[in-house]
């Protein structure tokens, strides 16, 4: 080898190669940067004493603290379960008025209901349960139900759901397509959505003779569902028509949409996925919305 | 001499295509096989148009290229580096302005979520790769002392083949072609074709090496090698998969369940640690010295560093499966070998800001360096705060929320970019014989643009992040949920806006950055009248 090589500011030795005019110091390795690495070296050896690290043929090493994330998760499940039980397991054998008569209870089934809400039903109904009208969820703090608003009205509709292939018991109902299908034409569309939105009291552009016009077909046609005076059927899930409350817009167009060729809302029968328990949890708590009955 | 041979077989592959679209079983497959043909066409003409014969009768190209070094493809990868940070960071504000506001989400081209593949790949692999494969042209050549290996002909092969390989998967994204691999979405043969260039890549590389004149190789040499190997194996591994059909877009993986995705993290995590690392560490180790004029800190510590880094890397990728159906085992391992990366990855930041040793006052004077340097600084803040997230413990609140975003993009921002910008700021006036840069005052506006952008993106990740994880983890007395998930969304918003300006601001660096370089190589210099030139010569 040549001489030595200093690099002048530095006073460092080089390593006597360049390449392409870059030659390298010969500085050692800084100890803290080795001490650390040696450390964290250490680090890993213990930690992987501790917990499982090393595959072999049947099973890992368990590891000194007999640590398993599957184990951990279901002893905090089982945890979290048993001081629920005994509480669930009387809302489960209670009826409803012996739940509300006994405010521990009833306080613990607002609360649990409140948190199977945000898990299961915001995703419609909007983490105030305001619902949408754009896509049709029903708004929950209201007074108008679309089937029955007393508790267990609530229940059976969370435990079947509306229109649900799963649940042969689930709420049903139909509206006809009267436009699609050709019952009434184009005309009388019009007319009804005029009659509709004065019946809500929302008509206010008054056109008073397509208003008598739209009262014969409204008598014809939706009376039977919706109700003479537009008050609704809470059995057949027909909403009421004589409150400024609607499901999928309150405009004219909307109203026309809807008579030509309805949306019908559907939702899951949570009897698949909540015990017993829950759901009248959920009920209870729903009911507490506001707009219970 | 092997000339003639290309126009034919440009001619063919031309034909094939036309082919594969005849016969293809979807329309995406289809219109990729019309987009080949048409390119392969274009090609075979553009070329043909070099070609003259000479008064012997023989064909040869019109300007042939018989410079000391190949840098006509390194040119043009510096332009491609450039168009496609532009693109990339745009996309970037685009879709980080759809997660504050939706209704920008426009079905079905471009919603986020066929943006989001486009603006990484367009990041890491457009953006990042460009400058990765051109650099390695440049640094071997210029260390071994040698021609590019397999010359001209290998070198326009490598960009324009992986030039390719981006249209395809940019344009597929955009046509919802994808395997929904994470940094791997394009399909199988975008993948076969990614090889093929890869494997030429290798060859240029290693063929270069061979040929040195230098007796040892340099310590960028090594880690540009670690990262070519490295990426080919990850690629071939990760993306083994069977296609329906050899005419149609969609495959197959061949791995399921939980093996799929400790495959697919060992891929991720490795192509942060390979390609992102070690070949951006490879750009440092040669652009830092070159542009402080120093030599390299501690040769001693390159080597440790060098191989306990390429050693601890591979190992570290179930950290992305902690506490999933992945087996405690392979999480521990994940965790620990993360943990001894830390000062492996620190080896590197130590060597590039110690080479500024005796000449620290050119960090007052020389905004490039300046920007180097900054990039090596987020290096070190991002490979501290990596092995920090990959423990359990810390993986638990930190996991799937917006403080892994904040973590990579301090690293793909401020590291990756940084050191992107630094080395085409340096490379412009090389490659095209240029005195200087075209203005040293927008070079800085860049730098503190740049600068504000990561620190805005990276604190509101933070807190955002934080603020998730702690209200996806907040449970009642009773082991009940406080916040639904939508609660949750809701409370991010102003951080997801704050964070889309950060975007723009990085994005605004860029565009300074566009127009800099484009000016340098046009010859002119900020504030001097436009004087022509001398002709062009290849550098040095």
């Amino acid at each position: 080898m040549s001489e030595k090589i200093i690099d002048e500011p530095t006073g460092v030795e080089t390593t006597g190669h360049s390449w392409d005019g870059i030659a390298e110091l010969n500085n050692p390795l800084p100890r803290w940067w080795l001490y650390i690495m040696y450390a964290t070296i250490v680090f890993a050896i213990v930690y992987m004493i501790l917990y499982p690290s090393v595959p072999l043929i049947n099973q890992a090493t368990p590891g000194l603290l007999g640590y398993s994330s599957r184990a951990d998760v279901e002893g905090e499940l089982t945890r979290v379960a048993a001081t629920r039980a005994e509480l669930d397991q009387q809302i489960a054998s209670l009826s409803f008025q012996e739940i509300a008569a006994n405010p521990t209870l009833s306080d613990y089934a607002r609360r649990s209901g409140a948190s199977a809400f945000k898990m299961a039903c915001v995703q419609c109904h909007g983490s105030g349960a305001a619902g949408s009208q754009q896509y049709g969820y029903p708004n929950l703090n209201d007074d108008d139900w679309l089937w029955g608003g007393s508790i267990e009205d609530i229940f059976t509709t969370i435990t079947h759901g509306v229109r649900s292939e799963d649940d042969a018991d689930a709420r049903s109902s139909l509206m006809p397509a009267f436009g699609a299908m050709g019952m009434l034409n184009r005309n009388q569309i019009s007319d009804v959505a005029h009659y509709v939105l004065s019946l809500s009291g929302s008509d206010e552009a008054g056109d008073a003779e397509a208003e008598a016009r739209g009262a014969e077909v409204y008598t014809a046609q939706c009376a039977v569902c919706h109700g003479v005076n537009g008050e609704g059927n809470q059995s057949v899930g027909a909403p009421r028509l004589s409150d400024p409350i609607w499901l999928y817009g309150g405009t004219y167009e909307d109203i026309v949409r809807q008579v030509s060729n309805p949306h019908m809302g559907v939702m899951p029968a949570w009897s698949v996925r909540f015990d017993d328990a829950t759901r009248k949890e959920l009920a209870i708590f729903v009911h507490s919305l506001g707009g219970g009955q | 001499m092997g000339q003639i041979v290309l126009i034919p077989l440009l001619g063919i592959a031309s034909l094939l295509a036309v082919v594969g679209a005849a016969f293809a079983r979807d329309t995406q497959f289809a219109t990729h096989m019309w987009l080949v043909a048409a390119l392969t066409a274009i090609a075979a003409v553009v070329y043909s148009r070099r070609l003259s014969w000479d008064p012997s009768g023989a064909l040869v190209e019109r300007k042939p290229d018989l410079g000391s070094y190949v840098d006509g493809p390194i040119r043009a990868g510096v332009i491609a580096t450039v168009v496609w940070g532009i693109a990339g960071f745009t996309v970037g504000v685009l879709i980080a302005f759809q997660l504050a506001f939706p209704h920008l989400n426009i079905e079905p081209w471009f919603n986020f979520g066929r943006l989001r593949p486009l603006h990484t790949s367009a990041v890491i692999f457009a953006f990042g790769g460009s400058i990765l494969i051109a650099s390695a042209m440049h640094v071997v050549q210029r260390t071994c002392h040698a021609r590019m290996f397999g010359g001209d002909a290998l070198g326009w092969f490598v960009f324009w083949g992986y030039q390719l390989f981006i249209v395809l998967a940019a344009t597929g994204y955009l046509m919802g072609v994808t395997q929904s691999k994470e940094y791997a979405e394009p399909e199988w043969y975008v993948d076969l074709w990614l090889t093929i260039v890869w494997v030429a890549f290798l060859v240029m590389f290693l063929g270069t090496l061979a040929k040195r004149k230098e007796p040892h190789i340099y310590v960028a040499n090594w880690f540009y090698l670690a990262f070519i190997v490295t990426i080919a194996m990850l690629h071939i591994v990760n993306n083994a998969a069977v296609p329906v059909s050899i005419f149609g877009s969609k495959s197959y993986v061949l791995f399921s369940g939980v093996q799929d995705a400790l495959t697919q993290w060992w891929y991720g995590h490795n192509a942060v640690g390979f390609f992102l690392t070690a070949g951006f560490l490879a750009m440092m180790y040669y652009y830092i010295p070159k542009r402080a004029e120093r030599p390299v800190y501690s040769y001693r510590l390159s080597i440790v560093h060098f191989w306990s880094l390429i050693f601890l890397y591979i190992w570290a990728g179930p950290h992305h499966l902690h506490y999933t159906a992945l087996p405690d085992w392979a999480q521990t391992l994940g965790m620990v070998f993360s943990v001894m990366l830390w000062m492996p990855s620190w080896g590197g930041m130590i060597n590039g800001i110690m080479t500024l040793s005796g000449a620290w006052d050119k960090l007052r004077t020389d905004p490039v360096l300046r920007m180097m340097v900054l990039a090596v600084a987020f290096y070190g803040m991002s490979t501290f705060e990596g092995p920090m997230l990959s423990i359990k413990q810390v993986n638990s609140l930190s996991h799937y929320t917006d403080w892994t975003i904040g973590h990579v993009h301090s690293g793909a921002l401020g590291w990756n970019g940084m050191i992107t910008f630094g080395v085409v700021y340096y490379l412009a006036p090389v490659l095209w014989n240029r005195t200087q840069l075209y203005s040293m005052r927008l070079v800085n506006w860049h730098f503190w643009l740049g600068t504000l952008g990561i620190v805005l993106y990276a604190a509101s990740m933070w807190v955002s992040g934080i603020t998730q994880g702690l209200m996806w983890r907040e449970y009642s007395q009773e082991g009940y949920l406080v916040y639904s998930f939508a609660e949750t969304v809701a409370a991010l918003h102003p951080y997801y806006i704050i964070r889309g300006l950060g975007g723009v601001l990085y994005l605004a660096g860029g565009i300074l950055f566009a127009i800099n370089i484009v000016q340098t190589i046009r010859g002119r210099v900020a504030g001097q009248p436009a004087a022509r030139p001398a002709v062009l010569a290849p550098a040095e």
